[in-house]
């Protein structure tokens, strides 16, 4: 038994217990039912009542990286016996793959751009970040109020002339223009919050190697940016789940070359009747990037948050 | 090791004006100490000498050469902070070695240099322990190795024993002077701790609202004080005033307070005017037999001695006095000055005036 007035009761550590469970079952439960519905049959996946219990199947999986094709009796006839594991699971229905599909090609591109202005948002944003924190920039205070204001409206506002812009500047539909336009949503936060983390860290060391016979830029990267870091990683995962998430900008902005994951996931349904496992797949495996950027920025993102919070 | 020079050097923020131009001399080898309320410019003065803060206007020489404008990494002095800014991303050893790498000084020379100076500041034992759990002494220590690591030219210090508190401050200011000796180092400390000034300086200037007050060795200041800012900041408690009006002249002996004579030692400038005699609280004495009076308002014990609060008809003063006197509160006392020791100031301006004692300190401060 404890006595301590800080040391919560066994009655409260229960009660706290129960409803972080509630709460973890409540979000992680369509996380679990898309990673179920991955690996149903398409039978399976539209059963009612809902199946929990199921014969496990990779159809979803195939059916998302191939394109199939149906065939009459004779041509399967004469393609011979299924060799692969994937070709028997396609054969079984009476079609037959015609190639790979674009998933890869797509799931590529949301790298290339979520990263890739994940990337420029960071760098750009320290680098502002570090400016507006140390030096006397003129109107310093109305110039961060104006980078906040870009984040004060939805950015689909802006939809149309951006389509414009784009579409006269030829950035429609290519890797830089989605970079350079999530980037540029991205900037504002990141520069609030690194000026944010970069504001709590005393100048005194800087200086420190000033005197230490280092020149700024070295004072800013080998002594600054190392105690940043918590910071700059947490910055790093929010502007990463914005632009790998973002849907509105990608459908408008891209169709055949730069086109993201996000956009396509939905074009599975539409061939030859809905296709959840197949959909439930693609969105699968486009949660893991995410997730183990997250994880392996989990201990960064937790010290990110309560940086500052408490003064040593 | 190095001579500094300070020559009307001057600093403005903006509209306000930190350090009015300023001149004064750290000759190699002083400890030199840097003293005078928060807000004066000590620290804007000591920072434009490592290069932190750029002169609005004149010149800073550092061993003979102009280095003004010159940034800090160019003017091999070390500095150490108040809160000791020690790369909490480092361990101990490292912190220390970091001035060494970025002269591009081989791995063994570090090694070597960084263990020489560990022994020297008794820190060998926590050379591989991070920064971050070390006590107030010790964080001290690996600051101090830091700045001596490298042998500069000069130490720069910003109140370092301000983080520490009051009984170790004591333990870690022996080490700081007993450390300078060994070494020999142009060193310049700020502080806003008047004692601490007097135990540790060699010489010590005096600022105030971003002026120079007085500029000279310990024993000078406090007994020769140029102005009554000076006379009041330095000993504790203060210098007393006794204020009164009329005027002196050239080779006037006494004054008349409150109708009695009271002597001080000759003039040699004259004033008129409102006027005050200073008179440190140990050089007053009393006796039965003295004119000038006071009545004893409070005492307060200290041990060997006791703090006499009277109050006279130029204003209440403190005197000095053994412990063993006793004294009534309400009593009337005679008070005598020790007539060599007194200082008469000018009273607006609170300069002191010239006189046949004074004169040598005034004339080079």
């Amino acid at each position: 038994m404890s006595y301590s007035v800080t040391d919560p009761s066994l009655r409260q550590k229960w009660g706290a217990g129960i409803l972080v469970i509630t709460y973890a079952l409540i979000t992680l439960l369509p996380l679990v039912w898309i990673v179920a519905t991955g690996f149903k049959s398409p039978a399976d996946s539209i059963a009612y009542p809902p199946k929990i219990v199921f014969q496990p199947s990779l159809e979803g999986y195939v059916n998302l990286f191939t394109t199939q094709t149906r065939a009459s009796e004779e041509t399967l006839k004469a393609l011979g016996e299924p060799t692969t594991w994937y070709d028997k699971i396609v054969r079984a229905k009476n079609m037959m793959i015609a190639g790979p599909s674009r998933f890869p090609e797509r799931f590529f591109n949301s790298v290339i751009i979520g990263f890739g202005s994940t990337f420029f948002a960071i760098v750009l944003g320290t680098a502002a970040a570090y400016a507006f924190s140390r030096f006397r920039v003129p109107l310093k205070d109305d110039l961060l109020f104006f980078i906040l204001s870009t984040r004060m409206m939805p950015p689909i506002a802006v939809a149309i002339p951006i389509f414009l812009m784009f579409r006269h500047l030829g950035l429609s539909d290519t890797h830089a223009g989605m970079i350079l336009l999530y980037t540029a949503v991205n900037l504002s936060l990141s520069v609030w919050l690194i000026n944010g983390f970069i504001d709590e860290i005393p100048i005194e060391y800087e200086e420190a190697a000033l005197i230490d016979g280092y020149t700024r830029f070295q004072a800013f990267y080998k002594v600054v940016l190392p105690q940043a870091a918590t910071g700059i990683a947490s910055t790093a995962i929010f502007c990463l789940i914005f632009a790998w998430n973002e849907y509105a900008f990608a459908v408008l902005l891209t169709s055949g070359n730069a086109q993201t994951a996000p956009p396509f996931i939905p074009t599975i349904i539409g061939v030859g009747g809905q296709d959840w496992p197949a959909v439930a797949a693609g969105a699968t495996l486009f949660l893991l990037p995410v997730m183990i950027f997250t994880i392996l920025l989990r201990k960064h993102l937790l010290r990110g948050i309560t940086f500052g919070a408490v003064r040593k | 090791m190095a001579q500094i020079r300070i020559e009307n050097v001057r600093k403005d923020f903006g509209a306000f004006n930190a350090v009015k131009s300023s001149t004064f001399t750290v000759e190699d080898g002083e400890f030199f100490m840097l003293l005078g309320p928060s807000g004066c410019g000590k620290t804007t003065t000591l920072r434009m000498m490592a290069g932190l803060e750029l002169p609005t206007s004149g010149e800073i020489y550092i061993d003979g050469g102009e280095v003004g404008m010159k940034p800090a990494s160019q003017r091999d002095i070390a500095f150490v902070f108040q809160m000791f800014a020690l790369y909490p991303h480092m361990n101990v050893g490292k912190n220390i070695s970091y001035p060494l790498y970025s002269q591009g000084m081989a791995k063994a020379d570090v090694k070597k240099k960084v263990d020489e100076v560990a022994e020297i500041l008794g820190i060998q034992d926590i050379l591989n322990k991070p920064v971050g759990g070390l006590s107030g002494g010790d964080r001290q220590r690996v600051a101090l190795g830091r700045a001596i690591v490298r042998s500069p030219k000069a130490f720069l210090m910003d109140e370092p024993l301000g983080a520490l508190d009051a009984e170790f401050r004591e333990h870690m200011s022996e080490e700081l002077r007993a450390l300078h000796d060994r070494m020999g180092a142009t060193t310049v400390y700020v502080t806003h701790d008047q004692l601490e000034a007097m135990q540790m300086g060699d010489k010590i200037v005096v600022m105030n609202h971003g002026v120079v007050e007085q500029f000279g060795v310990p024993q000078e200041i406090y007994d020769w004080p140029a102005t009554k800012f000076v006379a009041n900041f330095i000993g504790s408690p203060s210098m007393n005033f006794l204020d009164f009006g009329g005027m002196v002249g050239v080779g006037t002996h006494s004054v008349a307070l409150n109708g009695v004579k009271v002597e001080v030692p000759a003039m040699r400038e004259g004033a008129k005017g409102p006027l005050s005699v200073g008179v440190r609280p140990e050089h007053i004495h009393f006796s039965d037999d003295a004119e000038y009076r006071g009545r004893v308002v409070a005492s307060e014990y200290l041990g060997t001695t006791q703090i006499v609060t009277l109050a006279t008809a130029n204003g209440e003063v403190k005197a000095r006095i053994p412990a063993n006197v006793s004294v009534r509160t309400d009593e009337t006392i005679g008070l005598k000055f020790d007539e060599r020791t007194l200082t008469v100031f000018e009273g607006a301006k609170g300069t002191a005036l010239r006189s046949v004692t004074n004169e040598k300190v005034l004339a080079h401060g």
